[in-house]
């Protein structure tokens, strides 16, 4: 598995049965391919749509049917769809289990920076802002270090997406829970040392007993 | 009772330095057609609402990529590389509003109201020049209504009323702004004459003229 597979994977381990996860736009979709087959969950896309089927052949496409990310998908039995009021209440009214995003970099104390590089890239927040202050679990998915620059932050530098939203940060080297203290690290991937992670996080870990991450 | 217009009478209503919102999200749900005849009228100066910048020339992209927009107020421009680069030139002005405020504040114009609260962008850029309002202890922004001058939104189905049907993940913005703007035209592409009333989206009463797809394209 590569760097994104095992994080997806990894991710995929969070969800349960029921659950309504939305995935940003990029690794987080990926999640999607790693439900466990003994578990129904719904997948919300904000653009205005619940019960995210498999990506449709060719010849199956509808150019009225697309993820937030502008990519064809299909819908699912009970799935439905909904105008972009209901799906911002759906998610900034706390009815949305899980959001999966990615960050360009995420605090020890929980915030996130994600949408604007400041003279660089302007792209604009989406619906990330909303996400991360509406959904009941916040986890990032995200390349332990950006080409070696560490994206785990002591604090953001970048503009924030939000303060102190996030609660879980899974990486290709391991699984952070962010809590009241701290930045605690939970598991390891078997091919990486405590070290290493302690090399590749500009934050502090609070670490116990660290289990191995399974993929 | 007909709304039913032609493309020249589309045309007559656009004027210099309206303020226009665009349904649509990524350009799925843009009245296409309506955005051609925009930039074939050439009318300058509009300030637009639409959830992004759409593509360079799909959806409201192809005003920005023709200099006819100098404001924008969406959610995301990422996909529009004319977009920042306008906004760098300095011949765009880009308000990005969070995409669950920017459907909220468009609601709130169309219901009535001033405005709404919302935690989201505490702590942010979002922030900045805005009223904290802190209840029952927790803190939300003010956001201020907002309404259009004109409403350019796609339907799948009409009747001759105006009452509108959606298409799958098309419908997006597009209902809420049918409220919110002091005219609102629909691009239909289907007309019939009776919908299940219990199935209408849209209420006639938001919707002031018709765009026929298959009989307005010559």
């Amino acid at each position: 598995m590569n760097a994104k597979e095992i994080i997806a994977s990894r991710v995929a381990k969070e969800l349960s049965d029921g659950d309504l996860v939305n995935l940003g736009i990029g690794l987080p979709t990926l999640v999607a391919n790693y439900v466990p087959s003994n578990i129904d969950v719904f997948f919300q896309s904000e653009n205005g749509l619940i019960g995210l089927g498999p990506t449709p052949d060719d010849d199956e496409i509808d150019k009225n049917l697309t993820n937030a990310g502008a990519q064809y998908v299909t819908l699912k039995q009970g799935g439905m769809y909904f105008d972009s009021v209901t799906s911002f209440g759906i998610i900034r009214g706390n009815h949305v289990n899980i959001t999966v995003l990615g960050a360009l970099e995420v605090d020890a104390e929980g915030s996130l920076a994600s949408w604007i590089i400041p003279g660089k890239l302007v792209p604009g927040m989406g619906g990330a802002m909303d996400l991360v202050v509406g959904a009941k679990k916040v986890i990032i998915a995200t390349t332990h270090t950006n080409k070696g620059k560490p994206k785990i932050k002591k604090r953001c530098t970048l503009p924030l997406t939000a303060y102190k939203e996030v609660d879980m940060i899974v990486t290709e080297l391991a699984v952070m829970e962010v809590r009241d203290d701290g930045l605690h690290l939970l598991e390891r991937h078997p091919n990486a040392t405590i070290e290493t992670i302690i090399e590749q996080t500009d934050a502090p870990l609070i670490i116990n007993h660290v289990k191995l991450m399974e993929v | 009772m007909n709304k039913r217009i032609d493309k020249q009478a589309f045309i007559d209503k656009l004027k210099d330095g309206q303020t226009v919102m665009v349904g649509g999200f990524m350009a799925v749900g843009t009245p296409e057609i309506l955005i051609d005849w925009m930039v074939e009228a050439n009318v300058q100066d509009l300030t637009l609402i639409c959830n992004d910048a759409g593509f360079g020339d799909k959806g409201i992209g192809k005003l920005i990529k023709n200099n006819q927009v100098k404001k924008l107020i969406a959610s995301h421009i990422g996909l529009n590389p004319y977009a920042g680069q306008r906004m760098s030139e300095g011949t765009l002005s880009v308000e990005l509003v969070p995409q669950g405020t920017l459907a909220e504040r468009i609601r709130a114009f169309g219901a009535g109201l001033g405005g709404l609260l919302t935690p989201t962008g505490m702590h942010t850029l979002v922030e900045e020049g805005k009223q904290v309002i802190n209840v029952e202890d927790k803190p939300y922004l003010l956001e201020t209504a907002l309404g259009a001058d004109l409403a350019l939104i796609e339907a799948k189905t009409s009747d001759h009323y105006g009452n509108l049907i959606y298409d799958k993940t098309a419908r997006n913005f597009n209902p809420v702004m049918a409220t919110a703007a002091h005219e609102v035209i629909a691009l239909t592409h289907n007309l019939v004459k009776t919908l299940d009333p219990e199935c209408i989206v849209t209420p006639h009463v938001f919707v002031d003229a018709l765009v026929m797809e298959v009989h307005d394209e010559r």
